[in-house]
């Protein structure tokens, strides 16, 4: 089953990636675009008994440094 | 003094971090591979060398400090062995939460690679104890993610308390309050970004990182 896990910088640090794209996406001349954000997409392959739980501990320990990142979880609704 | 480098698949000054231990302490260190789970007996020093540790996947650092060596790593900080991460090495402490904080991006995106002004802000500490306070060194960074950046608080409480070990002299990276290396708690892990093992020897250029081994040693052949 596929889970996926959005990970992303909080708000207000700094994102020097998300800025540069910004910069580019201005240079290729598509204006109106006050901001970007960039961050990592993760999917999961996981057996049917893997808990909610245990996505977010992998989370925590693992997927996301929540010094800086914070994380979103979307799973499938259970067939 | 007895040292051990740890070396990860992709560390790539782990030689010059050798080197260096052996030019001052008279004494090559042990290399140490990932996948070992214990350390050799007896260590006073291990370095976490710069690099590229399983090719900085998901975060620099990040898959290093889930390595086994790591758990050994943290045992052994725990009591008092001093550990030094340099460039990656600090990336790895942090990532283990060895030291607070995290290192992102350079906030000018490029890559830094040049020799940097530092200032020494504390040299009451093992690694800093051949410095002068306020006193400013010169050592090459070369590093993509050296952006140090922490909470208000955890900032305002490691400068309380003395724990900023170095500051870049000049813009480098973006760093918050320009801090180049931190100190944990206890005193015996210290991270920095600038490698003081390119600098130890008159062929380097400058020997301005050899003092921060000099340092060590004194510490550990002190008489308890």
């Amino acid at each position: 089953m596929k889970t996926r896990v959005y990970v992303t910088l909080k708000n207000g640090v700094l994102d020097p990636q998300g800025k540069a794209i910004h910069h580019a996406l201005e240079g290729l001349g598509f204006s109106g675009v006050n901001d970007v954000r960039a961050g990592k997409l993760i999917e999961l392959d996981l057996e049917a008994g893997v808990s909610d739980a245990d996505v977010e501990e992998m989370c925590r320990k693992l997927l996301a440094n929540t010094v800086i990142e914070n994380f979103r979880i979307e799973r499938p609704e259970a067939a | 003094m007895k040292s051990a480098v740890i070396v990860f698949p992709g560390s790539n000054c782990d030689r010059d971090m050798a080197e260096a231990l052996k030019l001052v302490s008279g004494k090559a260190p042990e290399m140490v591979w990932h996948r070992d789970s214990e350390l050799p007996q007896g260590l006073d020093l291990i370095a976490i060398p710069g690099g590229f540790s399983y090719g900085d996947y998901l975060r620099s650092g990040a898959m290093a400090a889930q390595s086994p060596v790591m758990r050994a790593v943290r045992e052994a900080a725990e009591r008092g062995v001093f550990v030094l991460g340099v460039c990656n090495g600090f990336q790895v402490l942090t990532e283990s939460h060895l030291l607070p904080g995290a290192l992102m991006r350079n906030a000018g995106i490029s890559f830094v690679c040049r020799d940097v002004a530092l200032t020494v802000e504390n040299s009451q500490s093992a690694f800093t104890s051949r410095y002068e306070a306020g006193e400013q060194i010169t050592i090459p960074v070369a590093h993509h993610d050296g952006n140090y950046q922490a909470d208000e608080a955890v900032l305002d409480r490691i400068e309380g308390e003395g724990r900023v070990a170095f500051r870049y002299a000049g813009a480098v990276n973006g760093s918050a309050r320009g801090i180049a290396g931190i100190i944990n708690e206890a005193g015996n892990v210290l991270g920095m970004m600038p490698h003081p093992e390119r600098a130890v020897e008159p062929a380097h250029g400058r020997t301005d990182g050899r003092r921060l081994f000099e340092g060590l040693l004194d510490t550990v052949l002190q008489p308890a």
